[in-house]
């Protein structure tokens, strides 16, 4: 288990967020994109594929994956990592939803 | 929170008086937790007790499980009364109907009615169950809004139903679905509001959840997913209607909350017991008070509040047991769901979400409605989801509970306990298992025997040959794989598997066959399609899917409502995605024609957003490249000042039309090349084709505009219009083949529209003109097109048809009127050094 501080932030409802699609979340330089899978779960990862950093939150969502829209790599949504054939991994950022609201865990600066 | 060596009534068992219990509520829990303790003192348990329960309900124990029928008015109440008067009489227990605990002093140990009455115990239990919530929306107080609990609800809402009106049941869950059915049963015109996308979504995922809808509707009943009512409305005090964030107002003389429930923990918080979201409890059912218990849906163990019986009875009988100077230990239930929804079967239990190794292993059987899904991790079921069929869940389940290896046999697991042991897991043995008089395929009648004689007796090796001789999967094709599996068992090596591709690994149909059963079954929506054409993975792929919501656009252009998460992100978002995720943009240019006014206004959108990069594309138009996806709305609304619609530089569908300058300035031309070329665009833009379409007319045959490498191309000559097609200049290069020669402008436009038609309805998807024209043969192109002038005109009014509701510029829907906002605003951008409290963790791992 990493032990580095996070800082949990409230960042919109499940409800915005489409049905196997995804919304950006913008954090100084870094995106995040979130995504909601079609059993209702929601997923963080950075908006980088690890391949040449397409906007993975651009892709289509299947399953627990997303398919990069640049060149088609899969990412798996739980953890970040590239399935198949491919390999390299993206960050995978922990989510919380209490009530239909989404909180992202996010690197505590302090 | 400790648990006591011995139950408080252990200590007195060594006298011989009796102890007194009082039990707070009178629900099937406490009902249950009685029947269990009743028997165990028969049997000679050491201590006994003297039972007084208070019940705010004004009635004896009845299953609560059975409310639904009674509002449909199957049963009556006094079907469902699980204790009569009489049982209470003969087992001593004092029953106070209609009167509620208000509070416990738990120094004296006694308990205080609403009365005033006071009431000494050695041992309390609180069975005080749960609370249905109420959404805090304006007008929820009004006459007319309910909740469905109890008895009393299920009163209410049968008196509501007397005058036949308006029902709204708020919620898509197990109990509002069959409170919305015991209203449809009462004869009201009943809506169902979902916030969800899937019906039941604790205990479904999205396939079955489309079944459900599907059986729900079927009765009549109106379901409405991703609905969030804002506002109750009302009349003197009553309710009349229902408000959507939408705006929409559904009309309603009665509106039933279903909304979840919550434990019931007033009395509890009021003696100080300690609560978190339940009435908290240890494995001996034992509140932070030693002398008190809970049971039920009051209570919360190691963190779960439960809300279904089977846990409720299980807490029961751990608690009877200790009541009784025994031991016994709650640790917690697995639970599943086996319920009957509408005369639907669904059994539901684990967790079936997708996740990091995990794997599925799908069985649908379209003709019985029947939906299975198992989730494994590591070779052990960890999820179950069935509708339609349930007779194996709880075969399932065992394994499940088990965490039993399903290695062995795992190939024929989903066809259930039958097929267990189907020995060296052989895909086929499913169908070797069946008897020969099975029924394979039903459209046509045919079973298994038929089918391995006539291989037999005619050595037959192919699929074309058993379906010529036998008639099995020649009609809808579903039972294509059964007839396939069969064949591999009678013939072994000498079966000839068929050479059609499958659209993906989702589904061993092809292209052609997913598009003839859209037509022949009536197909109108992706989960209706996978349900249908027994898809083996949940929810398709990102190969499959884009190509059906394509098919279901083509086929349906009036009713079918597009999926944009079925589409690649250029035909989400309405422009081209590049390397770094900015996107370019092309504004529409009829026939490639533009004036000062246009280049000034896309010069003015450059500069305000400093976009880096202009270019001309090969098609004739400018592209704009390195927009950032945020401004595209705001790009767009400035072109869509100027005139401009959506270039669909981005999409499966027209591109565009190239032209040549004819006869308008050239010393050449023919004829009026450039306005034919306008004139085309502005005819088929909009439309949406299996791959991209380019057009270009050339006014002569010196062809500047290089019409005879497009999918479609036009040459003026002098007397009249050569229309060539299937050219490609891409990765293959290939030159244009003939089509026809026409006379006039309306019979180029008449052509082409039907070739395009032509090419919508018989086109893979991402197969471009050339490709398909290849594959059914030019000279069948021409004679649907050119010999047949009936099935021409036919082809051009499907064309038109779909053109009407096509020809929306989406670029204005999504500046001007903010459709699909979602798609190009971030959901939130933060801070780097956020303000809120932080709160400071481990990173789960």
């Amino acid at each position: 288990m990493n032990e580095q501080p996070v800082q949990w932030v409230e960042v919109g409802r499940v409800s915005d967020i489409p049905v196997r699609g995804a919304r950006r979340v913008v954090r100084g330089e870094t995106v995040i994109a979130l995504f909601r899978t079609a059993s209702d779960r929601v997923h963080a990862l950075e908006d980088r594929c690890p391949h040449k950093g397409g906007p993975l939150s651009q892709g289509i969502v299947h399953g627990d994956c997303v398919t990069c829209p640049l060149h088609n790599w899969v990412i798996g949504l739980a953890d970040g990592r590239a399935l198949g054939a491919d390999e390299g991994a993206v960050r995978h950022y922990p989510t919380r939803i209490d009530d239909g609201l989404i909180r992202l865990a996010v690197p505590d600066p302090s | 929170m400790q648990l006591p060596d011995t139950p408080p009534g252990a200590d007195a068992s060594a006298r011989s008086d009796v102890q007194r219990l009082i039990i707070i509520g009178n629900g099937m829990a406490p009902g249950r937790m009685l029947e269990t303790l009743f028997e165990l003192v028969q049997d000679g348990a050491p201590v006994r007790w003297s039972v007084t329960i208070f019940n705010a309900e004004p009635r004896v124990n009845y299953n609560r499980l059975m409310l639904s029928p009674v509002l449909t008015g199957e049963k009556r109440y006094e079907d469902i009364v699980t204790h009569d008067d009489a049982w209470y009489e003969a087992n001593q227990v004092t029953l106070h109907k209609g009167l509620a605990i208000a509070s416990i002093d738990r120094q004296a140990r006694s308990v205080t009615d609403a009365e005033g009455g006071t009431h000494g115990y050695d041992a309390l239990v609180i069975a005080t169950g749960s609370t249905p919530n109420r959404l805090p929306l304006p007008g929820a107080d009004l006459d007319g809004v309910l909740v469905y609990r109890d008895l009393d609800d299920v009163q209410r809402m049968l008196d509501a139903s007397g005058d036949c009106g308006n029902a709204v049941v708020i919620g898509g869950g197990l109990l509002g679905l069959e409170a919305a059915d015991g209203l449809n049963a009462q004869r009201m015109r009943v809506t169902v509001l979902h916030h969800g996308a899937i019906l039941m979504d604790r205990q479904l995922d999205a396939p079955a959840g489309h079944l459900l809808q599907q059986a729900i509707e079927s009765r009549g009943i109106t379901v409405l997913t991703e609905r969030v009512t804002v506002e109750l409305l009302g009349e003197n005090g009553r309710v009349t209607g229902v408000e959507l964030s939408d705006g929409t107002v559904i009309p309603a003389d009665l509106v039933v909350m279903a909304v979840g429930i919550r434990p019931a923990t007033a009395v509890a918080a009021k003696a100080g017991l300690a609560i978190n979201r339940g009435i908290l409890v240890d494995d001996g059912m034992a509140t932070s008070d030693p002398h008190i218990f809970a049971i039920g849906e009051c209570v919360e163990h190691r963190e779960i509040c439960y809300g279904l019986v089977a846990p409720l009875y299980e807490m029961a009988n751990v608690l009877a047991t200790r009541l009784a100077g025994g031991q016994a230990n709650y640790a917690g239930s697995m639970t599943s769901a086996k319920l009957k929804v509408n005369g639907v079967d669904l059994f539901s239990a684990g967790d079936f979400a997708d996740g990091p190794g995990r794997e599925e292993i799908v069985l649908r059987d379209a003709s019985a409605g029947v939906y299975r899904r198992l989730v494994l991790e590591d070779d052990r079921i960890v999820g179950i989801v069935m509708i339609g069929d349930t007779t194996d869940g709880n075969w399932f389940y065992d394994k499940l509970k088990r965490e039993e290896s399903v290695e062995d046999g795992r190939e024929t697991l989903i066809f259930g306990q039958a097929f267990e042991g189907g020995g060296d897991a052989d895909p086929t043995a499913a169908v070797a298992a069946l008897p020969p008089e099975a029924e394979i395929c039903g459209c046509n009648g045919v079973c298994k025997g038929r089918i391995v004689d006539t291989i037999q007796r005619r050595e037959l090796t192919s699929l074309e040959e058993v379906r010529a001789h036998t008639k099995a999967s020649s009609s809808c094709g579903t039972c294509t794989g059964l007839v396939e599996q069969v064949m591999a068992l009678t013939l072994g090596d000498r079966f000839e598997r068929s050479a059609v591709t499958p659209v993906c690994p989702c589904t061993p149909l092809g292209h052609d066959d997913v598009r003839r059963l859209i037509r022949t079954r009536s197909l109108r929506s992706i989960p209706e399609l996978m349900q249908a054409l027994e898809w083996n993975s949940s929810c398709g792929c990102a190969k499959c899917r884009p190509a059906l919501n394509y098919y279901l656009v083509c086929e349906w252009p009036e009713d079918y409502s597009d999926d944009y998460q079925s589409r690649f992100i250029n035909e989400r978002a309405h422009a081209n995605i590049q390397k770094d995720g900015t996107y370019s943009v092309v504004p529409r240019m009829w026939g490639g024609m533009t004036s000062s006014q246009e280049l000034r206004a896309i010069a003015d959108v450059v500069d305000k957003f400093a976009i880096p990069s202009v270019k001309c594309t090969g098609g004739q138009r400018i592209d704009l490249l390195g927009v950032k996806k945020d401004d595209l709305p705001l790009v767009w609304h400035d072109l869509g000042k100027a005139g401009f619609v959506s270039g669909h530089a981005y999409a499966k569908g027209l591109r565009t039309v190239k032209t040549c300058v004819g006869t308008d300035w050239c010393r050449f031309g023919t004829q009026d090349s450039t306005g034919l070329g306008i004139q085309l665009e502005r005819y088929l833009w909009g439309s949406w084709t299996p791959a991209k379409v380019k057009l270009a007319v050339s006014g002569c045959p010196r062809n500047c505009s290089e019409a005879t490498c497009k999918d479609i191309g036009v040459l003026c000559v002098d007397s009249g219009y050569d229309i060539v097609f299937a050219g490609a200049a891409g990765l293959d290069i290939r030159g244009t083949e003939p089509l026809t020669h026409v006379a006039t402008e309306t019979a180029v436009i008449e052509h082409t529209a039907a070739l395009m038609q032509a090419y919508r309805e018989q086109g893979h998807y991402l197969e471009r003109i050339y490709k398909w024209a290849a594959r059914v043969g030019h000279d069948t192109v021409r004679a649907q097109v050119v010999d047949d002038a009936d099935n021409r005109a036919a082809l051009k009014a499907r064309f038109d048809r779909s053109q009407k509701v096509a020809q929306v510029d989406p670029w204005a829907a999504r500046a001007v009127q903010g459709e699909q906002r979602h798609e190009f605003e971030a959901l939130a951008t933060l801070p780097r050094q956020h303000a809120e409290p932080r709160r400071t963790g481990g990173v789960p791992a």
